[in-house]
């Protein structure tokens, strides 16, 4: 529906973008993930016709929206939502009306349209309050009522919920969702909540360096980064170097600082890699028990306990390699874990995930 | 301090008893007044908005010169009029000098200023992201232009109001253009300075507390309308 054809954005002669590359399907939740000034919002400016790039072009169904006027109908067809809740200083009627009245819609078809929507956001009976009164939830739920009213094919969220609580954020990803089911309005999103991006979103794209590193589904981009610095970013812990040195039952056997470690993959046999293991996916016991199950078994002692609220990451040495695992509060009491105390550790070849080493920076 | 009190004294008799004289240089004022913000209003406002939102060379330097003006002198706004609406001067045709129309012509070109450049500032105050979502709710230029200013339409009030407010009280003006002539051209602000002038000081008083009271209600009005 909206292809993206390596679009590059300078200000002042910096770049921000440097040829984002993509094509988002009709009626999915697209989400774009990465650190914060990577460019995420001003490639959300463009799609959403409030930027022109620098070069490159944005096509929606073919017809190119690099070049179309400030008056441009296809404007209509495409709405945004910004990160900072704000409301015009009217009621909260009026702040839900407008994108109505610019469309010359009649009296009533408005006020049906508006009573509807306020019951959608769950703010029936706010018609009359002053919208800049509200709180930052309230206003963004506004916000989306606004464009939504207007039923645009295309909606565009930067950060929505950035500066929102808990249970505002809530609110706001059920109506993303509702909208996109319900309405099959195409959603464009970016958030730095990885767990949003995996709640929300079909699909994913990683943004680092003014362009997408790499985008596929939920599960590719969180199981499968190709780069280290997107398994960094995604949380994957535990990223190690090593090479392959043999294929063994399908599997690949890694060296890495003297151990031998089985994953599975079809990188070649030679090839210098990096690893990467979810300290969530490996086991650590403290006796002779059953681990045998797992095709990873290591020794080794606990080197520090890190408490993080009621999951703790415990350290272990193996020889020269060090692994991060989580442990919940109470398998650190049962079982006295303490830096000094001997363990093994677990994992299967599946929960081992190699990434040839030149992608370090880049992979598309 | 008698002189004070006893000022105050005659000053509310000629007001509660309509003294015609009072009341003729009263309503020539508001006319006049009116008729300049009204017409400053019609010019500054899309001056304004058309300086705020088109981008061109020597843009900050024109909203610099506009601020400047802000300081203009009176007496030489009236100086300019008065060379320009001489009858050797380029306006002479029009026969505005020592007339209303040429004091309302000279307080409009003194408050265009300072009008245009609150506009200016009031509508750049709008958050950027009204702007953003203004524009990508698919708005006209017309219906983008009425969506900023009402949304700063109480910052272009109050520039409303200070225009107002400058010029019901300048005297520069009024009196080289006017001429302070009796039943013609005579406000408030020129009739005070002649009866200060002749020692008439508790009708210049009376004079004063108007000119206060009118600017007084028009303030508390646009006070009423912003709390609505």
């Amino acid at each position: 529906m909206i292809d993206i054809r390596n679009i590059t954005k300078e200000f002042d002669g910096n770049p921000v973008l440097t040829g984002v590359t993509e094509t988002i399907r009709k009626g999915e939740i697209f989400a774009i993930i990465g650190p914060s000034g990577q460019g995420k919002t001003t490639l959300l400016r463009i799609l959403g016709l409030l930027q022109k790039p620098t070069s490159g072009e944005v096509l929606l169904e073919g017809k190119s929206l690099t070049h179309v006027s400030e008056t441009d109908p296809v404007r209509r067809r495409i709405g945004m939502v910004f990160q900072n809740p704000i409301a015009f200083r009217e009621s909260v009627y009026h702040n839900i009306a407008i994108g109505l009245w610019y469309r010359g819609f009649g009296k009533e078809a408005i006020n049906e349209k508006i009573l509807q929507k306020l019951d959608e956001i769950g703010l029936s009976g706010y018609e009359n309050r002053k919208a800049t009164t509200l709180s930052g939830g309230e206003k963004q739920r506004i916000s989306l009522a606004r464009i939504m009213v207007t039923e645009p094919d295309i909606l565009i969220l930067d950060e929505p919920t950035a500066n929102l609580d808990p249970v505002s954020t809530d609110i706001i990803e059920d109506l993303i969702r509702y909208y996109n089911k319900e309405l099959g309005t195409t959603v464009i999103m970016s958030t730095h909540d990885l767990m949003q991006g995996q709640r929300l979103a079909d699909r994913v794209a990683v943004m680092m360096n003014g362009r997408f590193i790499q985008s596929g589904t939920i599960f590719d981009v969180f199981t499968r980064p190709c780069s280290v610095d997107v398994a960094k970013f995604i949380g994957m812990g535990n990223i190690l170097p090593g090479k392959v040195i043999r294929k063994e039952e399908g599997m690949s056997v890694i060296l890495s600082h003297g151990i031998e470690i089985h994953a599975i993959g079809d990188i070649p046999v030679g090839t210098q890699i990096r690893m990467a293991i979810r300290p969530e996916e490996i086991t650590l016991h403290t006796g002779p028990d059953r681990w045998s199950s797992a095709r990873n078994v290591l020794f080794g002692t606990i080197d520090a306990v890190r408490p993080f609220g009621i999951i703790s990451l415990i350290s272990v040495k193996s020889g020269e390699l060090t692994l991060s695992v989580q442990v919940t509060w109470q398998s650190i009491r049962e079982l006295d874990l303490k830096p000094g105390v001997e363990v093994v550790l677990s994992f299967k070849a599946p929960s081992v995930h190699i990434m040839p080493e030149e992608n370090d920076h880049a992979c598309l | 301090m008698n002189d004070l009190l006893t000022g105050i004294e005659t000053a509310f008799h000629l007001i509660l008893t309509a003294d015609p004289e009072v009341l003729n240089i009263t309503i020539r004022t508001l006319q006049i007044t009116f008729s300049s913000v009204l017409l400053s209003t019609i010019i500054a406002i899309p001056l304004g908005a058309a300086i705020t939102f088109r981008e061109f060379h020597g843009k900050k330097a024109l909203i610099s010169v506009i601020q400047t003006l802000y300081a203009l002198p009176t007496v030489i706004v009236g100086l300019l009029c008065y060379m320009l609406l001489s009858r050797s001067g380029p306006l002479g045709d029009l026969k505005w000098l020592f007339t209303p129309n040429g004091m309302i012509f000279g307080q409009t070109i003194l408050i265009i200023p300072i009008m245009a450049g609150l506009t200016i500032a009031a509508l750049q105050a709008i958050d950027p992201i009204i702007t953003d979502t203004i524009r990508s709710l698919g708005a006209s230029r017309f219906q983008f232009l009425k969506s900023h200013l009402r949304e700063a339409r109480f910052a272009i009030m109050a520039a409303v109001i200070v225009g107002f407010s400058r010029a019901i009280s300048e005297v520069g003006t009024a009196i080289m253009i006017g001429g302070n002539i009796k039943g013609h051209t005579r406000v408030l602000t020129t009739a005070i300075s002649l009866q200060t002038s002749m020692g008439n000081f508790n009708l210049s008083l009376a004079l004063g507390i108007i000119l206060l009271a009118i600017a007084l209600i028009i303030n508390l009005f646009m006070g009423f309308v912003q709390n609505r």
